[in-house]
């Protein structure tokens, strides 16, 4: 992107000045830095371009933070959502106006459905041209408006300070979220004090933490008494960190655990309470569990429509515990009998001794319930077939082996689709932030970007992004950064030369017509002929990584150590796998959940006792 | 459903009003009307929104005006306990002839003469929804050539003020 030809202010000085009271003169775009490092960040995902220029120029000098080039602004707006998502910090991101700032409206959108802690910085034209359509100007806070916690226009710059100790405020606080600060050019190069605020001062923001002491009794007391009680577990336990004090709750009440697509992780999987993961492909005991419970405590969870199926359907005999740090979820979809605002860690720590206190006058007898959960778990386990019928690799028995030989300490970051699922369904999660996807918004294209991130944030671990055919092709121009900046990430395609759900979809409710889904990336078949655009492994190459093909079972567990093996530059598997393989179960859109098929027309006869 | 007033105390910032408005809009409601205008207080303004809506989605809306970061307080105004009125400007055509007749609908209206023409009338008239409506009503025949008017403003009675607990707090 070329640089503007707007009328220059008065240059930055080069080396600062004090005011009389000893508060340095720094340029507003010194003043983004010098706020940037006093709030402890110490990387960045970024391209710059016009708008954006003065800051890059004080960028170029720090030490304190680390500046990723991205080559694409969303891959930068994943990257930082994937650095915030494995490492629970502040992901920050940096373009400049115009297309690079609309560039990163898909990763805003993104981090606010799965309530990231995302922090983008958007150079803006200079104020006095703001509304004049000048060159590579859009109004970038309003059209961000409904999908950002909050956005700032800065266009002076003493007040940079106080807008970016309140964006990350905002971002890292109460129901996390992004936050835009979009930065004149004026107001980056004109100088004034910098003036680190003490207090922030936002007296419309105040997240509730602390729970009403009454709900916590009384939702203690339904949790006693409930006969058929499962804790319906979100991924706000996450954001949280409560994940401790969800596992004492846990063996505490005996009760059943779901942990949802975004909460994968939040509760061991290898824990005999945890029936996996509810939803339109969740577990037969995960669906039918929350549609049989006569309580349903629902924590950091937003009762999404792929979890409940048919709201009105939806766990017809429970009541509802509903926790959550937004006031705003707590019965937007279902109807909440205790609603407790609060942070969900804090809540925890107080549910569980009026737990104990409520459990010692009616001790709960969860006998029954047990025996029906471990019935549907021993009748219904997840399972795939895996030898499907044309000869290729069986997709989940590819993830399940990366998960197996990578362990839990790995990192997983999945696009969107039937390898995101699969992804759910077969690696073994065993802590928090080691599964990362985009589960709200659905963004095709997240995993790679976020991989990287990840990588970024935690460089020790094991970094696999699980990806689809489709979902590579829409961001894997990050392995340029990742091979230029060191950043060894391991990408298996699980390459079924289709948009995979959308093909699931059209099998199933279509009638077969297979509408615009072949990508024809290499399916190999004899019968099918496809061709194979792009080769994964020349892109690879081309890009500097380690590119692998594997289209047989016994190369499987080679080519995946050797990923695991090779650090000096990212790896990329190209995994040729059959395109006839569905996720299963599923609990087709607009039914009841009771209608869950275990496989294609196959519903569990769990109504027969 | 049922109309609602809700009054809501925002920090004066760029971009408020399409915060508020926005909002509204992208979750489906439907705003009927909306008054905006500064309070006694310094950098703090007050918006009355009214809205058709049923109790679950009221409540949702209040919520969601809630998480604004500039929206400090919204208060529902129950008819009962507060003052409501809506400000019209009403250009009506008149003449000699018609005039008196006017004038006298104005005075009986408590409605003020703000502007006179050969050929019109402006006309001020200040109260709730019905009496305006009634007013309108009776001006009908003469032919009224223009209206301007404001957003439903409304007031709690009683001595408590809306900014009281948010400027202590």
């Amino acid at each position: 992107m070329t640089a503007d030809s707007a009328p220059a202010a008065a240059p930055a000085p080069s080396a600062p000045s004090r005011t009389p009271s000893g508060a340095p003169i720094l340029t507003g775009s010194g003043a983004v830095l010098a706020s940037l490092e006093k709030l402890g960040v110490t990387d960045v995902f970024g391209i710059p371009g016009g708008a954006i220029m003065p800051f890059y120029d004080e960028l170029m000098a720090s030490t304190a933070i680390r500046h990723i080039l991205v080559r694409h602004e969303q891959g930068g707006g994943h990257a930082a959502e994937g650095y915030a998502a494995a490492s629970g910090r502040l992901g920050v991101c940096i373009a400049t106006s115009g297309p690079g700032a609309t560039n990163l409206v898909t990763a805003i959108a993104d981090a606010y459905m799965d309530s990231v802690p995302l922090l983008a910085i958007t150079g803006q034209v200079f104020s006095t041209l703001m509304g004049t359509d000048a060159f590579q100007e859009v109004d970038i806070v309003g059209i961000t408006m409904p999908i950002t916690k909050h956005s700032f226009l800065v266009k002076r710059p003493e007040d940079v300070p106080a807008a970016l100790k309140a964006a990350a405020l905002i971002a890292t606080t109460g129901r996390p979220g992004p936050v835009l600060v979009d930065l004149t050019k004026d107001a980056q190069q004109n100088s004034a004090p910098f003036v680190w605020p003490d207090t922030v001062d936002l007296p419309g923001y105040r997240p509730v933490t602390k729970a009403h002491g009454k709900q916590i009794v009384a939702a203690a007391e339904m949790l006693a008494q409930a006969s058929r009680p499962i804790l319906y577990v979100g991924g706000g336990v996450i954001r949280a960190g409560a994940e401790p004090e969800l596992l004492k709750l846990a063996e505490a009440t005996r009760a059943p655990i779901v942990t949802t697509l975004m909460a994968r992780g939040a509760f061991p999987d290898s824990h005999p309470q945890h029936l996996g993961m509810p939803g339109m492909h969740g577990t037969v005991p995960a669906v039918l569990g929350l549609q049989e419970s006569d309580l349903i405590v629902a924590l950091g969870a937003r009762f999404d429509d792929r979890v409940t199926g048919k709201v009105s359907e939806f766990a017809p005999d429970a009541k509802v515990v509903h926790v959550d740090i937004d006031p705003a979820e707590i019965g937007k979809i279902r109807h909440a009998d205790v609603p407790i605002v609060g942070d969900v860690k804090e809540v925890l720590q107080d549910l569980l001794p009026a737990y104990a206190t409520a459990a010692k006058a009616t001790p709960p007898d969860l006998d029954e319930w047990w025996a029906r959960l471990d019935q549907l778990t021993a009748n219904f386990p997840l399972g795939f077939v895996d030898d499907p019928d044309d000869g290729l690799l069986a997709p989940q028995a590819v993830i399940q082996r990366i998960g197996e030989l990578s362990g839990p300490e790995a990192v997983y970051a999945a696009g969107v689709g039937q390898h995101q699922m699969w992804a759910a369904q077969f690696i073994q999660y065993e802590r928090p932030h080691a599964w990362l996807n985009s589960g709200g918004a659905g963004t095709m294209g997240y995993a790679v970007p976020a991989a990287m991130g990840a990588k970024v944030a935690e460089p020790d671990r094991l970094v696999w992004a699980i990806d689809g055919d489709g979902c590579f092709q829409m961001t894997n121009q990050e392995l340029a950064t990742c091979t230029i900046n060191d950043i060894p990430i391991k990408v298996a395609i699980i390459n079924n030369s289709s948009l995979g759900m959308v093909r699931q979809w059209q099998t199933l409710f279509y009638d077969g017509r297979h509408s615009f889904t072949d990508l024809n990336t290499g399916h190999m078949s004899a019968a099918e002929q496809t061709r194979m655009v792009p080769d994964f492994v020349k892109l690879a190459e081309a890009y500097g990584a380690l590119g692998i093909r594997v289209t047989k079972p016994e190369e499987v567990d080679p080519a995946i150590k050797l990923a695991i093996e090779t650090n000096d530059r990212p790896v990329v598997i190209d995994f040729v796998v059959s395109r006839d393989a569905m996720v299963w179960p599923m609990v087709p859109q607009g039914v009841g959940n009771s209608q869950v098929q275990y496989a294609r027309e196959h519903a569990p006869e769990w109504e027969q006792e | 459903m049922s109309q609602h007033v809700l009054s809501l105390l925002v920090e004066d910032k760029p971009g408020l009003l399409t915060r508020v408005a926005g909002l509204f809009a992208r979750r489906g409601f439907n705003i009927q009307s909306l008054a905006v205008g500064p309070t006694e207080v310094e950098g703090l303004s007050r918006i009355t929104v009214v809205v058709d809506l049923d109790e679950t989605p009221l409540e949702q809306v209040t919520k969601q005006l809630n998480k604004l970061i500039n929206v400090l307080k919204i208060v529902e105004l129950d008819t009962a306990a507060s003052v409501q009125r809506e400000h019209l400007l009403i250009k009506v055509r008149s003449d000699a002839a018609s005039r008196s007749q006017i004038l006298e609908a104005v005075n009986l209206f408590r409605a003020r003469v703000v502007d006179v023409a050969t050929d019109a009338l402006v006309i001020e008239v200040t109260g709730d929804s019905g009496k305006v409506q009634a007013f309108l009503k009776v001006l009908e025949p003469y032919g009224i050539r223009e209206i301007a008017q404001s957003g439903l403003l409304a007031i709690g009675r009683g001595g408590k003020s809306i900014t009281e607990r948010v400027l202590r707090g």
